[in-house]
């Protein structure tokens, strides 16, 4: 029998020092992260913005607004695959005009869902700029897309498929390679 | 796997509730400068109306174009219909023209059906009123409105308080209601003079009144239909103004409902007649917030029915989001 085999890429302490790091350079990328606005990508994503929202809270000692953008209605592959379903917005009271708007999800892969963010971001106002954080870069890009901020670059084959766990969903925090044959 | 939304009684409440929360993530999308969503981009959606319908019509043509569907509206007046073409004959020419969704609104009741399982079309049918029989997305954004000030605005309707006053007998929207809300766990109440009741609605899974005051103060939504003109002069009720001191909804009425009640009207509304301009206007009443959102809620049944490979109502796969 043949057996997928599994391997853990990230565990709980890295992902820690991963995010950490993202906050970090996000408050210096930003000089101050004065006008930064975190919004997360459905699901995991979200949960990660939080994260490094709390973090630049805890540094700065100021509020830090974060929220989330479903990107569904923007995929340019929905009539390719069942149909997905839609996952909370949330923009901040503040807005994102003239903002500098990061954008947080878990893998980066083909770009695609980070073109449809980016049309999203249209429906709320023009940013100052945009930029993008991802805990995972796993190659493979099917557009100009490139992250800011990555948590870990990670060479995979596209049969391989990478599976991030957080424990405010999953229990768990990790990020697991699955190499099914 | 349902292509089509034909009446209430073809949805779980788990497909209704998908329904909702789709419309809900939709509204949290149009909030500021609403443009439009390329989700239909290439889509055509054909409005065919037998009857006509103002508001339903702009409603259907206001949420395809939001999701940049491409519309044909196709009114029977002044078209092939009137010069004696049959409902085959008009369905095989949309399907002809790439009709991916036929919202269709008919004087008879079946009508969806037969359009929907006669072979004339590929196309999704959508029901958007049919004779005295169903208006499923009607109820489905009363429900939506019930859920958005009484429950938070997320799962089920379990226990709610559902009064529905007026023509039962010639009300589609009633039907649909009674069906929906019944799937989501509401408990409702009709109440009518018996003249305005159908024979058979004690089958119906709903209790029934002829007194409205009898359930003011346990109502949690009341839900106004409105009293058709075409029917005042047909011995229903004695005369207009005793149906409106019997069962129109006055301030006075409105004075003994529970604080947190809200009051629903499919609309038009008549003014004067089953509820008061003074009601109509206070803050309890939601029927500007219905139009809304109905616009958002018929959104999401096109999105449901159009917006994958297939069919979303009836089972959906959440796939995991591929970065």
């Amino acid at each position: 029998m043949n057996l997928p085999a599994h391997r853990v890429v990230l565990d709980a302490s890295d992902i820690s020092r991963s995010v950490t790091r993202i906050a970090h350079e996000i408050l210096e990328d930003s000089k101050g992260a004065n006008d930064v606005v975190i919004l997360g990508i459905p699901n995991r994503g979200v949960h990660l913005a939080h994260r490094i929202g709390g973090l630049i809270e805890t540094f700065e000692g100021r509020e830090i607004p974060v929220g989330s953008l479903d990107v569904t209605m923007f995929r340019d592959d929905l009539r390719r695959g069942k149909l997905r379903s839609l996952e909370p917005t949330n923009i901040p009271a503040c807005g994102i005009e003239d903002r500098l708007v990061v954008l947080v999800d878990d893998v980066l892969y083909s770009g695609r869902t980070v073109r449809a963010a980016l049309d999203a971001l249209g429906e709320f106002g023009r940013p100052r700029a945009v930029r993008l954080a991802v805990l995972v870069d796993r190659g493979h890009r099917e557009l100009p897309i490139r992250a800011d901020f990555v948590g870990k670059n990670l060479p995979t084959s596209r049969s391989e498929t990478i599976r991030v766990r957080l424990r405010e969903v999953d229990d768990t925090d990790e990020v697991v390679l699955e190499a099914t044959s | 796997m349902t292509r089509h939304l034909l009446s209430c009684e073809d949805l779980t409440a788990e497909d209704a509730i998908l329904i909702l929360d789709t419309a809900k993530r939709l509204g949290e999308l149009s909030t500021g400068p609403m443009r439009k969503l390329p989700t239909l981009r290439g889509r055509t959606v054909v409005n065919l109306f037998f009857e006509d319908s103002t508001r339903t019509r702009i409603s259907f043509e206001a949420a395809a174009k939001r999701l940049s569907a491409d519309v044909i509206n196709f009114a029977a007046k002044g078209s092939s219909v009137e010069k004696g073409e049959s409902l085959k004959d008009t369905a095989m020419t949309l399907e002809a023209m790439g009709a991916d969704a036929v919202v269709i609104r008919h004087p008879a009741s079946g009508a969806p059906y037969r359009l929907a399982n006669a072979g004339w079309i590929g196309g999704s049918v959508i029901n958007a009123g049919d004779g005295t029989h169903a208006h499923p997305t009607q109820a489905l954004l009363d429900a939506y409105t019930m859920r958005d000030h009484l429950r938070g605005g997320t799962g089920d309707l379990q226990g709610l308080r559902v009064c529905i006053v007026g023509d039962i007998l010639h009300s589609r929207v009633a039907r649909s209601n009674v069906s929906l809300l019944t799937t989501l766990g509401a408990d409702v109440t009709l109440v009518a003079p018996p003249t305005l009741l159908p024979i058979g609605v004690e089958e119906w899974p709903a209790k029934i009144s002829y007194s409205l005051d009898d359930h003011l103060p346990e109502t949690d939504a009341l839900m106004m239909l409105r009293v058709q003109n075409e029917r005042m002069n047909s011995a229903y009720f004695p005369s207009a103004r005793e149906y409106s001191r019997r069962y129109g909804l006055t301030a006075s009425r409105m004075s003994r409902m529970p604080e947190h009640s809200i009051v629903l009207h499919p609309g038009p509304i008549n003014r004067g007649m089953e509820i008061a301009s003074e009601v109509a206007d206070s803050p309890r009443a939601v029927i500007i917030e219905q139009v809304r959102n109905g616009v958002i809620t018929r959104m999401a049944v096109l999105y449901l029915l159009l917006g994958g490979s297939e069919s979303g109502l009836g089972d959906l796969v959440d796939e995991e989001a591929t970065a």
